[in-house]
C-alpha cells in the first residue's frame, strides 16, 4: 500500500480521530442540510414564544423580539373554558405512555430472551414471522384492527390507547438481536448454579442488554406519545383522548376547536398550537438526546442477515 | 394438608420451569396474534365479501378486487400513480440519501458526527401529527406564510399560493417533507453498520488495488454493512408507507384536494370510515400490503444474504 493512501485512511478514513482538510468538503453540504433539516423546527419553537402581535405581523418575522409565554398560558386557560382541559389530555399521554413503555419492554426482553437462548419447537419459525412483521404498517389493516379492538371490549376504554402498541416488531427484534451477542455460556454457568429462567433474565440479560432496552423504550415512547389513532378512531369519551390528539385539533387550521382555544382568531391560533407543538416535541427530543449513544450502539445489531 | 399444599406447590413450580419459553412468549404472542395476525387475515377475509358495516357480510367473490382495477376510476388515476411516485421518490430516494448522508458522516469526528445525526434524525421524531404543524406555517397560504412571503418578496409569484391546497403543490410538498422526516432509525442503523466496518478491510483493498472513495463503497463499505442496509430498506419501506396519510395531515382534508396527494392509505380510510364500505376498504388493503411486501422482497434480492 503507498504511503498515500495509508495516510488517507488514517486520516480520512471511517470515524477519524482529527480534523483534516479532507474532511471539508463534507461539511460544505452536510452543513446546509443540516440547516434545511433543523430550521422548520427552530421556526415552530420561535413560533412558540412570540405575542400576538408578532404572529400578525407582515413581513413575517423569523426571530422573536419579545419572548412570552403567553400561548402556554393560552394552551392551559383558555381552553379549559371548553369542557376539557389541555392538562387532561397532557396526563392521558403521560399515562398512556409510561404504560406503553413499562409493559412493551417487559414482553420484548422476555420474548426477546425465549427466542434467543432457550431451544423449543416453532422457535425458528415465530422468529420468522416477527421478521416479516418487521415490515407491519398498521394503517394498512386499520378496518380489521378496529374490530378486533371493539369485539375485546376496548374502544371507549383508556386501555384502547394502550394494548394495541404493545406487540412491536421492531423492539422484539433488536432486543432479540442485542441478547444474541450474550455468550451461551454464561447462561450455562447460571444455570449450572442453579438460577432460574426468570432470574437469569432479571440478574444476567437484563443489565447486559440495557443500550436495547434504552431503544426499545425510545420507540415505544414515540410510538405512543404521539399516537393520535386510538383517540381519534377507538374513543369517543373526550377524557380519555391524548394530548397528540388534541395538537392534532388545535393544528388542523380553522377547526372551530382551534378558534374556541385562541378566542376566534386563527393566526393567534398558530401560536398556541405552536406552544402545544413544543410540548409535544421536547420529550422527544431530551430523550433522544441522553440515550443517544445506547441507541448507536444497538444499531450495529440491527442487521438482518 | 400441609403435604398436599407443598406438591401442588411443586406441581406449579414444575409446570412453571417446563414451560418457561412458552410463558416468556406469552403476553406478546398473544397481543402479536391480537393486533398483528388477526388484523391481516381478516382484512384478506373481509376483502371477499360485501360488508358495510350494518348488514350481515355476505360472499362477493372477486367483484371488490375486479371493482378496484377496472371500475375505481380514483384508484387507477390518482391513487396508484401517485403510490408509485412517492415510494420511487420518497422511498427508494430517501433511502438513498439515507445512505450518503451516513456515510459522510461516517468520515467526521466524533462530536460534529453526533451533533449532526441528532439533528438530521430529528425531524423524524416529528411524525404524524406534528409533522404537518410544523410545516403548515411555512405553506401557509396567507401572504404572511413563510414561503409566500418568500417568493413575494423576490417577485416570483403575484400573489399568495394556497400551498397545501393547490393541486399542482401538495404533492411535491408531501415528497419534501416525507424526505424530510424519512432520516429514522434506518438512517441510524446504517450510520452505525458503516462506523463498524473493520477498517483493515480498507487497507486490504488498497493493497488490492482499489484506489478511490467510489470503489471503497462498491466492494467494501455496501457488501459489509449489507444487514443493516436492508434493516434501513425495511424501515424505508414501513416509513414510506405508514407517511402516506400525511397529504390528508397537510391540506386538511381527505380525499385531498382533487384527489392530488391521495395514497392508499387515506384511500381506505375514505371508503372504511367515511363511506363504510368496509368489503371493499379491506381489498384495497390487502393490495397495500402485497405492494409493501413486495417491495420487501426486493430488498431481500438486493442485501438478503446469499445463502436464501
Amino acid at each position: 500500500m503507498s504511503q498515500k493512501h495509508k495516510r488517507r485512511l488514517i486520516q480520512n478514513g471511517i470515524n477519524p480521530t482529527r480534523f483534516s482538510r479532507g474532511q471539508v468538503k463534507f461539511y460544505t453540504y452536510l452543513i446546509p442540510i443540516c440547516l434545511v433539516m433543523a430550521l422548520p423546527i427552530v421556526f415552530f419553537f420561535m413560533n412558540a414564544f412570540k405575542p400576538m402581535e408578532e404572529l400578525l405581523a407582515y413581513p413575517p418575522r423569523f426571530y422573536v423580539n419579545r419572548p412570552t409565554l403567553d400561548n402556554f398560558r393560552r394552551l392551559f386557560s383558555i381552553s379549559s373554558s371548553t369542557t376539557i382541559p389541555a392538562s387532561r389530555y397532557l396526563f392521558n399521554s403521560i399515562l398512556s405512555t409510561a404504560l406503553v413503555m413499562a409493559a412493551s419492554l417487559c414482553m420484548s426482553v422476555s420474548a426477546g430472551y425465549a427466542l434467543s437462548k432457550k431451544r423449543f419447537k416453532l422457535r425458528g419459525a415465530m422468529m420468522e414471522i416477527n421478521n416479516l412483521a418487521l415490515m407491519f404498517v398498521a394503517v394498512a389493516v386499520m378496518i380489521p384492527r378496529y374490530f378486533v379492538i371493539a369485539y375485546t371490549g376496548l374502544q371507549n376504554n383508556f386501555f384502547a390507547n394502550v394494548v394495541p402498541l404493545l406487540a412491536m416488531p421492531v423492539g422484539l427484534f433488536l432486543v432479540k438481536q442485542f441478547i444474541d451477542q450474550v455468550p451461551d455460556t454464561l447462561v450455562e454457568a447460571a444455570v449450572i448454579d442453579g438460577a432460574g429462567d426468570f432470574r437469569i433474565l432479571w440478574r444476567i440479560i437484563v443489565p447486559l442488554v440495557k443500550p436495547a432496552l434504552a431503544t426499545v423504550s425510545i420507540l415505544s415512547f414515540q410510538l405512543s406519545w404521539n399516537n393520535a389513532e386510538a383517540s381519534m378512531l377507538y374513543i369517543n369519551n373526550e377524557t380519555y383522548k391524548t394530548f397528540a390528539f388534541y395538537m392534532q385539533n388545535l393544528s388542523a387550521g380553522g377547526s372551530s376547536f382551534l378558534q374556541n382555544a385562541a378566542g376566534g382568531n386563527s393566526t393567534a391560533g398558530a401560536g398556541v398550537a405552536a406552544a402545544a407543538m413544543l410540548i409535544m416535541f421536547l420529550p422527544n427530543l431530551i430523550l433522544f438526546i441522553v440515550l443517544q449513544s445506547q441507541v448507536m450502539n444497538t444499531m450495529t445489531h440491527s442487521g438482518i442477515k | 394438608m400441609n403435604r398436599v399444599i407443598r406438591t401442588r406447590g411443586a406441581a406449579a413450580k414444575d409446570f412453571v420451569s417446563r414451560h418457561t419459553a412458552g410463558i416468556m412468549l406469552f403476553p406478546y404472542g398473544l397481543l402479536f396474534a391480537m393486533f398483528i395476525i388477526i388484523p391481516v387475515v381478516a382484512a384478506f377475509m373481509l376483502s371477499f365479501t360485501d360488508f358495510d358495516t350494518i348488514r350481515r357480510p355476505g360472499f362477493a367473490g372477486l367483484k371488490n378486487y375486479i371493482t378496484l382495477l377496472t371500475a375505481d376510476e380514483v384508484f387507477m388515476k390518482k391513487v396508484l400513480p401517485n403510490t408509485i411516485l412517492f415510494s420511487l421518490i420518497a422511498g427508494v430516494g430517501g433511502y438513498i440519501l439515507s445512505f450518503l448522508l451516513a456515510w459522510s458522516l461516517a468520515q467526521l469526528t466524533k462530536i460534529p458526527r453526533t451533533v449532526m445525526a441528532i439533528i438530521i434524525y430529528l425531524p423524524s421524531m416529528t411524525g404524524g401529527v406534528l409533522l404537518s404543524a410544523v410545516w403548515s406555517v411555512i405553506f401557509s397560504g396567507e401572504k404572511n406564510g413563510y414561503l409566500n412571503y418568500a417568493l413575494l418578496k423576490l417577485g416570483m409569484i403575484e400573489k399568495p399560493v394556497l400551498w397545501l391546497q393547490s393541486e399542482s403543490t401538495l404533492l411535491t410538498i408531501m415528497l419534501v417533507v416525507t424526505l424530510w422526516s424519512g432520516m429514522g432509525i434506518g438512517f441510524l442503523a446504517i450510520l452505525a453498520g458503516i462506523m463498524n466496518v473493520n477498517q483493515e478491510l480498507y487497507e486490504a483493498a488498497y493493497i488490492d488495488g482499489v484506489s478511490n472513495r467510489f470503489q471503497e463503497i462498491i466492494y467494501i463499505t455496501i457488501p459489509s454493512t449489507r444487514p443493516q442496509m436492508l434493516f434501513g430498506a425495511v424501515m424505508a419501506i414501513v416509513n414510506t408507507f405508514s407517511q402516506s396519510g400525511v397529504g390528508a395531515a397537510l391540506s386538511g382534508a381527505n380525499p385531498t384536494p382533487g384527489n392530488a396527494g391521495q395514497l392508499i392509505v387515506p384511500h381506505i380510510e375514505d371508503y372504511g370510515f367515511l363511506r363504510y364500505e368496509m368489503g371493499y376498504a379491506a381489498a384495497v388493503s390487502v393490495a397495500l400490503l402485497l405492494l409493501i411486501r413486495l417491495s420487501s422482497v426486493g430488498a431481500n434480492k438486493l442485501f438478503g444474504s446469499k445463502e436464501d
